[in-house]
């Protein structure tokens, strides 16, 4: 794969993460980091902990124990909100849209952060406001163009098929224009067709904007293909760290997958 | 006129973003303000405004307020009788302690005083949802009523604790007849509807439709739930001040606390579920139903000779009413609204099914 922007410093770093829910270990004290550009997947079993070490890293989950260096800044937890502001965006495992909003709207909400215009204005709809809805209009539509979505535009997402609320999904996470992008099993329950489509944006947002991408995956096919690196985890361990050629040579992972159906 | 937009193609984003990109709409809506405005005081009769007319556009602009709360941003409230009240009372006051004040400013700071006590008993809406919220705010009704009716300072200590507005005056010009109120209240309503639109299609409407239909989600992308919340809870609370200073200034004149109970609370609620929760449009549709049916439902029996007693009329409208809510909440939650724009889209294809 020859890509336009090479793999960087350091962006994101999780060191020595504990998480648990009452007596459940989430996860247990995981470290690794996430490098400028690059495809990042963490695969593992169900309930290894996938989802909720995306949680700790956009702030939705406070976890008791170790720290998250993201730009070089160390924190150990924050608000989801916060998150947001500095450049991170996520999609969900189970679709997170406005269901009663148009694949527009859910779109240009993603462009929430971005908008500062005075409410006296948008109250008069005239002014900066008026100029700022366009130009993210603008900005939104090629995203919208990009992901090949114009039809449904204008219809509420409640009413698209499961494959096209994924793809509008990852359209309003990347409205923020995000530095790093967490995407919780994107293809999920996709036909072949649909996860080609999907890789293909995710390749494609990956080298045209340079965005970074953190991505769990349970087609072993698509982990291989997209991703530059594999985090495994495992009852909420890491067990494995690397090329995917490497983590699929490793026994600990030959193990943890056996008799464990996908 | 046949309804079609072929042939109308929207060349800037700044068009499709019009509030009515089709041209058909755009007519239609000059036709009913110039109705409105020129037709209607040409034409109406006493009755007709104050009965109805007037009534009507005061509600209008209360369903504005709490259609915000409850249709786009999904925060239930049993509570707007109470900041109805406040409005009333605020505005009572102000222009009494403040007479040289304009009434214009009168009402924009009773709405002000509503958006303030609208955002106090919307901070509970942070933590609990749903049932619960309702039941908050319907603590927030309780004492709202009980504050008006029992501490003497908001009814100017009179005896009977029922309190009369000032005379209307706008600019050394006052306002007494029918027609100057409804057209009052036709451009405050106007210019309620306009800005209310302006706020929903723009950032503050998505993030409050992003709270009302996925709060994580909305939290995740930045929005932040305190913001969100509680400017929904002040900008309906500031409408339906203003909506409550013009019902007891423009429509009672004179008034006592009952005039902002639960019962008004709950027939506000159904305005917006009737006429469609999330619309603008819907809650005209809705405060035009509810003002006309009891007068529907009082003239038309008798003129068939079916005289009804008024006791059997009011048992009906509650039947109606009620079998009308679950109606709408089980089959159409967006109400009449939403007949509406079906009925546009077949006609958009007619005669054509698809
Ligand atoms: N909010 C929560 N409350 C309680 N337990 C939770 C919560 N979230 C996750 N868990 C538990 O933490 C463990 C890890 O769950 P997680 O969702 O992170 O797994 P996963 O790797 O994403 O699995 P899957 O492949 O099924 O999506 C599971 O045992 C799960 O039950
Ligand atoms: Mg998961």
């Amino acid at each position: 794969m020859q890509r336009t922007r090479p793999v960087g410093d350091v962006l994101l770093k999780v060191d020595d993460i504990t998480l648990s829910f009452g007596g459940v270990q989430a996860l247990s004290g995981v470290s690794f980091d996430i490098r400028k550009h690059e495809i990042r997947a963490i695969i593992g079993p169900n309930g290894a902990g996938k989802s909720s070490m995306l949680n700790v890293i956009n702030g939705f989950y406070h976890p008791q124990q170790g720290q998250i260096t993201f730009k070089g800044q160390t924190r150990k937890q924050m608000r989801p909100h916060e998150a947001a502001a500095q450049g991170i965006a996520r999609t969900f495992q189970n679709i997170a849209l406005f269901r009663g909003m148009s694949t527009l709207d859910n779109i240009m909400t993603g462009r929430l952060l971005k908008m500062r215009s005075n409410f006296l204005f948008q109250l008069a709809w005239t002014g900066p406001a008026e100029q700022e809805e366009t130009r993210h209009r603008e900005f939104v539509e090629h995203i919208i163009d990009f992901l090949e979505i114009q039809s449904i535009r204008k219809t509420p997402v409640g009413q698209l098929p499961y494959g096209l609320q994924k793809r509008v999904e990852l359209g309003r996470a990347l409205a923020a224009e995000p530095e790093l992008l967490l995407l919780d099993e994107p293809m999920a329950g996709m036909n072949v067709e649909e996860k080609e489509d999907m890789c293909r944006f995710i390749l494609d947002v990956n080298d045209e904007f340079g965005t970074t991408i953190a991505l769990i995956e349970h087609d072993m096919g698509v982990v291989m293909d997209l991703s530059d690196r594999v985090v495994v985890l495992d009852y909420g361990r890491k067990i494995a760290d690397g090329t995917p050629d490497h983590v699929r040579g490793e026994q600990k992972v030959i193990d943890a997958y056996l008799g464990v159906s996908h | 006129m046949i309804y079609r937009e072929a042939g109308q193609f929207k060349t800037t984003y700044r068009a499709d973003q019009a509030v009515f990109p089709i041209l058909q709409d755009r007519i239609a809506i000059l036709l009913i303000l110039a109705v409105a405005f020129i037709g209607v005081p040409a034409l109406a009769s006493d009755y007709l405004f104050l009965a109805i007319l007037i009534p009507f556009l005061i509600l209008s602009m209360a369903a504005i307020g709490l259609n915000i709360l409850v249709g786009y941003c999904g925060q239930i409230s049993l509570g707007t009788g109470g900041f109805m009240a406040v409005g009333a009372y605020a505005a009572y006051n102000i222009a009494l302690r403040v007479p040289e004040l304009n009434l214009l400013i009168v009402f924009l700071l009773a709405g002000g005083c509503a958006a303030l006590v609208g955002v106090l008993f919307g901070i509970p809406s942070l933590r609990i949802k749903g049932f619960y919220l309702a039941v908050a705010t319907l603590a927030a009704q309780f004492f709202l009523d009980w504050l008006f009716s029992r501490v003497g300072w908001f009814t100017n200590y009179t005896a009977s604790g029922s309190v009369t507005a000032p005379q209307l005056k706008f600019f050394g010009y006052i306002v007494h007849a029918p027609t100057g109120k409804y057209l009052l209240c036709l451009c405050l309503v106007t210019v309620a509807a306009v800005v209310a639109k302006n706020l929903v299609r723009g950032r503050l409407g998505r993030s409050w439709m992003a709270i009302r239909d996925m709060d994580i989600a909305a939290e995740i992308i930045g929005i932040r739930p305190l913001q969100a919340k509680l400017s929904a809870f002040a900008v309906s609370s500031f409408f339906i001040g203003v909506s409550g200073a013009l019902w007891a200034f423009v429509y009672l004149e004179s008034w006592e606390p009952l005039a902002f109970d639960i019962n008004r609370s709950f027939s506000l609620l159904f305005m917006v579920i009737i006429g469609g929760l999330g619309s603008i449009l819907g809650c005209f549709l809705g405060a035009a139903f509810i003002t006309i049916m009891p007068i529907f439902l009082n003239q038309v029996p008798a003129a068939l000779g079916i005289p009804l007693s008024t006791a059997t009329v009011s048992h009906l409208e509650f039947m109606i009413f009620g079998a009308l809510i679950v109606f709408f909440l089980i089959v159409e939650p967006h109400g009449l609204a939403r007949l509406w724009a079906i009925g546009k889209q077949k006609l958009r294809l007619w005669p054509f099914p698809h």
